[in-house]
């Protein structure tokens, strides 16, 4: 018993001398030249020596795996059920989230410039929408699904209602960001209200626009899998999430939970790329 | 005069537009079953007696706004008088529950996010490392974990508030991280010179120049927190139930097709998250004024 305890103090401090070691090396890497290679090497370092440590750590402490998988058990999971990932994926995401998603912001945008035109809805809904956009909308979850069945279409429903208040916010706040020298420019050329919404106040606007819709594709993901822990066809992510916790079937929640970290990402990303192609003039993307 | 018909009449406009579309809302999702019931009765009803039944059954689809309104005065004013104020049935303690966690979960996270965000600025290694993971998390539904953490805590043998907690504590301290990052970084470069003209240590740079002037920062990030505290406290009374809160109370709603109740406890939410983010509205006014940072 003795031995066993040494030697899980001795592997115990192994890790931390491994931890003191990365780190250090961090710390001399950061101190190094500004380069892309070394802002990219030092959080993936940062990253790894946390995965290696948990790893170790479930190990040596001979954590119960049902509490805490390690990350090669979680990824073993996840590679043996790919098929079972996928069609959750495309039921949450691509049906549920992507849908609702894209309904709600194109919603949102053509409401906001649809009040573009009186102030006075302006001025009632941006304090309302910015209310709105503080509440917990998740909440209407359960009755979103008691309205549409158990399918995506409630899971695109609880999206919508999720994204359309913050997206619609940005919106209106974007359209007046256009400053009053430019707008007198454009008076000054005679430009009709289509002609300058569309030349000088939505390419203004284009900033906070994307400020929106990235923050939304966060919560469109949230909305769709909390939204299947109320009711869903035997698929989807939310659905798998809750039914492998009641069976303790942790490395498949971590695989889950692996899947829509990667969908996020991708999904910011991919907004976040058109941002910069399409904002290429503001001062942020310089 | 004119500010009432400048900021005033706008907002009340939208919010009576708001209550219009609900009543019409409730009658058209409610209509069917009205009907339904009036063809087993074998009785017509003429359209007045249909829009009356809409709004007074006893599970509508959607409840019209006077019936939620008259469910919450039932479930708080009304015990409340009777002394039964924290009896089980009444919403003042299921929502007590969800704000005991709330703030709970929205102290720690806000303390360890002020931590991380001091680290980060003094620190060029730690921002580096920590910061783009930071941003990343952001990209993931944190959410998704949250019925993970309350089982398995509870199969350690933590339950009740902790749990919850720490899910609120995981939703509020990103915001204030990066909230504060830029904050703690928003002094700019003729201040830092002028502290380094007088000598000042780190330290005092930090308590006398960084410190102060992030707080409009802060407010502004604590804001966003507290909201997202609220979020995940309701969100982790959903996946086991627990014994009471206002996530579990839309939860036993959503079995029992009881939605009076669902949307009573939605706007109790509602109302809950509306002062929390009024109260620290309070204090950022009172603070800032103090400071001499508002006119």
């Amino acid at each position: 018993m003795s031995w066993f305890m040494q030697s899980t103090t001795s592997a115990g401090l192994l890790l931390l001398v491994f931890w003191l070691a990365m780190w250090r090396l961090n710390v001399c890497l950061s101190g190094c030249q500004n380069s892309r290679v070394i802002k990219f090497l030092v959080p993936l370092i940062f990253g790894l020596t946390l995965l290696i440590l948990w790893e170790g750590v479930v190990r040596i402490f001979a954590i119960n795996p049902v509490l805490l998988p390690t990350p090669s058990a979680i990824a073993v999971r996840f590679v043996g059920s790919l098929p079972v990932l996928w069609a959750d994926f495309v039921q949450t995401f691509v049906k549920g989230a992507l849908t609702g998603y894209a309904v709600g912001c194109t919603a949102a945008f053509l409401t906001a410039v649809a009040i573009d035109r009186s102030p006075f809805l302006q001025r009632g809904l941006l304090p309302v929408g910015n209310f709105i956009a503080a509440l917990p909308i998740i909440g209407t979850a359960p009755v979103l699904v008691m309205w549409f069945g158990f399918d995506w279409q409630s899971k695109a429903a609880v999206v919508v209602a999720m994204v359309f208040f913050p997206m619609l916010v940005n919106t209106v706040q974007g359209l007046q960001a256009s400053d009053h020298m430019q707008r007198d420019l454009m008076q000054t050329y005679a430009a009709s209200y289509p002609q300058a919404l569309l030349k000088l106040r939505l390419p203004a606007a284009m900033p906070f626009v994307f400020n929106g819709l990235k923050i939304c594709t966060t919560l469109a993901l949230i909305g769709a899998i909390v939204a299947e822990f109320f009711g869903s066809p035997i698929k989807g992510m939310g659905f798998r999430i809750s039914t492998e916790v009641g069976r303790l079937g942790l490395d498949m929640v971590w695989s889950e939970i692996t899947v829509a970290a990667l969908a996020g990402s991708a999904f910011y990303g991919i907004v976040a790329l058109i941002e910069k192609s399409v904002t290429f003039w503001h001062p942020s993307q310089r | 005069m004119n500010w009432f018909h400048h900021r005033i009449l706008p907002i009340l406009v939208v919010v009576a537009a708001i209550f219009a579309l609900w009543y019409v809302g409730s009658i058209g999702l409610n209509a069917r079953w009205a009907y339904d019931k009036a063809k087993r009765a074998e009785i017509s009803l003429s359209f007045s007696e249909m829009v009356a039944d809409t709004w007074s059954q006893e599970k509508p689809k959607l409840p019209a706004p006077h019936q939620v309104a008259a469910e919450i005065w039932k479930t708080t004013g009304d015990m409340a008088i009777n002394g039964r104020m924290f009896s089980k049935r009444s919403l003042i303690y299921h929502g007590w529950i969800t704000l005991s966690a709330t703030v709970l979960g929205f102290v720690l996270g806000s303390i360890l996010g002020i931590l991380l965000a001091v680290g980060i600025v003094h620190n060029r290694a730690m921002d580096m490392s920590v910061m783009p993971w930071i941003i990343a998390s952001q990209t993931i539904p944190i959410i998704a974990i949250a019925p993970m953490v309350i089982v398995v805590l509870n199969a350690v043998g933590i339950s009740g508030l902790l749990p919850k907690a720490i899910i609120s504590m995981y939703l509020s301290f990103f915001p204030v991280v990066v909230g504060m990052v830029k904050g703690l970084r928003s002094a700019d470069q003729m201040q830092i010179d002028q502290m380094r003209t007088w000598f000042a240590s780190r330290p005092q740079t930090f308590w006398k120049l960084r410190l102060p002037g992030s707080m409009p920062y802060l407010f502004t990030s604590l804001k966003v927190a507290m909201a997202a505290a609220l979020v995940g406290a309701i969100v982790a009374e959903l996946p086991i139930n627990q014994n009471g809160g206002l996530g579990a109370r839309m939860l036993v709603g959503s079995y029992y097709g009881q939605t009076i109740q669902i949307w009573s406890a939605l706007i109790a939410a509602a109302v809950l998250a509306a002062c929390l983010v009024a109260l620290i509205g309070v204090i950022e006014a009172m603070t800032l004024r103090r400071m001499g940072m508002k006119r």
